[in-house]
């Protein structure tokens, strides 16, 4: 389906997740960070541009991998992505939700 | 005389013993295949175990009995690939040295990743059932619990057989119906991402399986430990969920050999191509099944198709000839929904999986994503299917390597 944002139209699934990292821009990352009431700061934007490469190289993500990244601890993970932080940014850089086969 | 090594001889390695056997040149190429353990175990049994729907006799066998008498089988551990002289050094101290080498060293269980996890309630109240002793042990465990709080979990992602936690909970819900306990058992299902089932067509066809069934839903939690004192685990937010059976999956890591030899990710996986299965780092070795590090569900299903393809490519790479990029992640699994029913899925890399008949389009005779009997007649008769046919590279008729788009409905 199809979302206006900044003034584009973008292609995001059912969920909000865009279906093509192509589409993405940095202005919107910052509305969707809006709709989670965050702001984007350094620190996030540095953890926005590891999980945009580690899923280039096809790594699949978990909150304890990236707590061991040297990127970003855990603790500050959740401080800057609050309430489920791995599915929130995911979202936020553009790239799917962590996901199982079913 | 050149020889080819296999790493492993699990399932994606003994079909690849089989397979290899039948198209390699003879005399000219020798195959070896290198396993320290004496039995063969089918994995998938180890989610009936623990419900006394299989005995443990139903699910092991010996690693010989599926080996070629024409390949060499060699008992020891790896110690270690030196890829760059193409040696594998053996923990018994031979030195094997390879033209073609082929890592099936599969996935297993690593719960000491997790603080708590192992401790002294390991398989007294908390159990993995990923190995065979827990899932014995939990078995034996089951037999005399009376009731309480159990909470089925998945440590972080990948994990083997993706799906198959969630059947834990569907056959554990049907095992204390017909045990008229089931009152007395409160069923939690944890999980790291954002719920059961997290792809758009199975959740909507699938979901209400869970309320039906009554089992309870915590998603989004990143464990940080066990405390195994307090009965709860603890997650990265500060999230509890108390227990008093606990049925973890651990983390899952690919061999420590892979890390002794500097060949793999953090968790110990091979980067691989995800298309052709050629090793990333290195032209001549090749990665099957659970060891890689391919966006594909780590099961038996995938590794059989892989295997397929993989020869194909492992002939072509012998003869100079261009790989193939044919693998699309194709997966083929069934899930027990308890009941005496089951679901079939079918997928790949870029498809869900979704609604449809299999494996004739428009025909079946079974039905995809859909619960049914005949899909649950259709997971028991597949152990005879692997024991008989897929073990011994036997191509499962009508079933293709790389995944049919017909008869789905996308």
């Amino acid at each position: 389906m199809e979302k206006q944002i900044c003034g584009k139209v973008i292609h995001v699934n059912e969920e909000g997740y865009l279906t093509d990292l192509n589409e993405w821009t940095p202005e919107i990352a910052e509305e969707l960070a809006k709709e989670y009431d965050i702001t984007l700061s350094p620190r996030h934007w540095e953890v926005l541009k590891y999980l945009q490469s580690e899923h280039k190289n096809n790594v699949p993500l978990s909150i304890r991998k990236i707590g061991k990244s040297n990127v970003v601890d855990i603790k500050e993970f959740y401080a800057l992505f609050p309430q489920g932080p791995l599915k929130i940014s995911s979202k936020i850089a553009g790239i799917p939700k962590p996901a199982s086969c079913l | 005389m050149k020889r080819l090594v296999i790493l492993g001889a699990g399932t994606a390695g003994t079909m690849m013993a089989n397979h290899l056997h039948k198209s390699l040149n003879r005399p000219e190429w020798e195959i070896t295949i290198i396993d320290e353990k004496e039995e063969h175990h089918y994995q998938p049994g180890y989610l009936f175990l623990p419900f006394d729907i299989y005995e443990p006799e139903d699910i092991v066998k010996t690693i010989d009995e599926f080996i070629p008498k024409d390949v060499h089988l060699v008992r020891s551990g790896i110690d270690k690939i030196e890829a760059d002289s193409n040696k594998v050094l053996l923990s018994n101290g031979d030195v094997l040295h390879y033209d073609v080498l082929i890592i099936a060293t599969g996935a297993k269980i690593a719960p000491e990743e997790i603080p708590g996890m192992q401790d002294e309630a390991w398989h007294k109240s908390v159990f993995d059932f990923y190995t065979f002793e827990g899932s014995l042990a939990l078995r034996n465990k089951l037999r005399e619990w009376e009731g309480g709080r159990l909470v089925v979990h998945i440590t972080e992602m990948p994990i083997k057989c993706p799906v198959a936690p969630l059947e834990f909970a569907f056959l554990a819900d049907s095992y204390f119906k017909n045990k008229h306990m089931r009152e007395r058992v409160e069923i939690t299902f944890v999980t790291p991402l954002s719920g059961a089932f997290t792809k758009p067509k199975a959740t909507e066809a699938l979901d209400h399986l869970l309320a039906e069934k009554q089992i309870h839903i915590e998603s989004d939690f990143a464990i940080e430990r066990v405390d195994s004192i307090n009965k709860k685990i603890v997650d990265y937010g500060g999230r509890e969920i108390p227990f008093d059976l606990l049925v973890t999956v651990p983390t899952n890591k690919g061999d420590e050999c892979i890390e002794r030899s500097g060949l793999g990710d953090d968790l110990n996986f091979v980067p691989t191509n995800k298309a052709t299965l050629q090793s990333l780092a290195h032209d001549n070795i090749f990665v099957l099944g659970d060891a890689s590090n391919i966006p594909a569900s780590k099961a038996g299903s995938v590794a059989h198709f892989e295997a397929e393809i993989l020869t194909e490519n492992i002939l072509r790479f012998i003869h100079g000839e261009p790989l193939k990029e044919e693998f699309d992640g194709h997966a083929n699994c069934f899930i027990e929904t308890g009941g005496g029913k089951a679901l079939l899925i079918d997928f790949n890399y870029t498809h869900e999986p979704v609604e449809g008949t299999f494996p004739f389009p428009g025909v079946g005779p079974l039905r995809l994503l859909k619960e049914s009997r005949m899909n649950h007649m259709g997971k028991l008769a597949f152990r005879w299917i692997y024991w008989n046919m897929l073990l011994k590279g036997t191509h499962i008729p009508f079933v293709s390597a790389t995944m049919q788009e017909a008869g789905k409905e996308f």
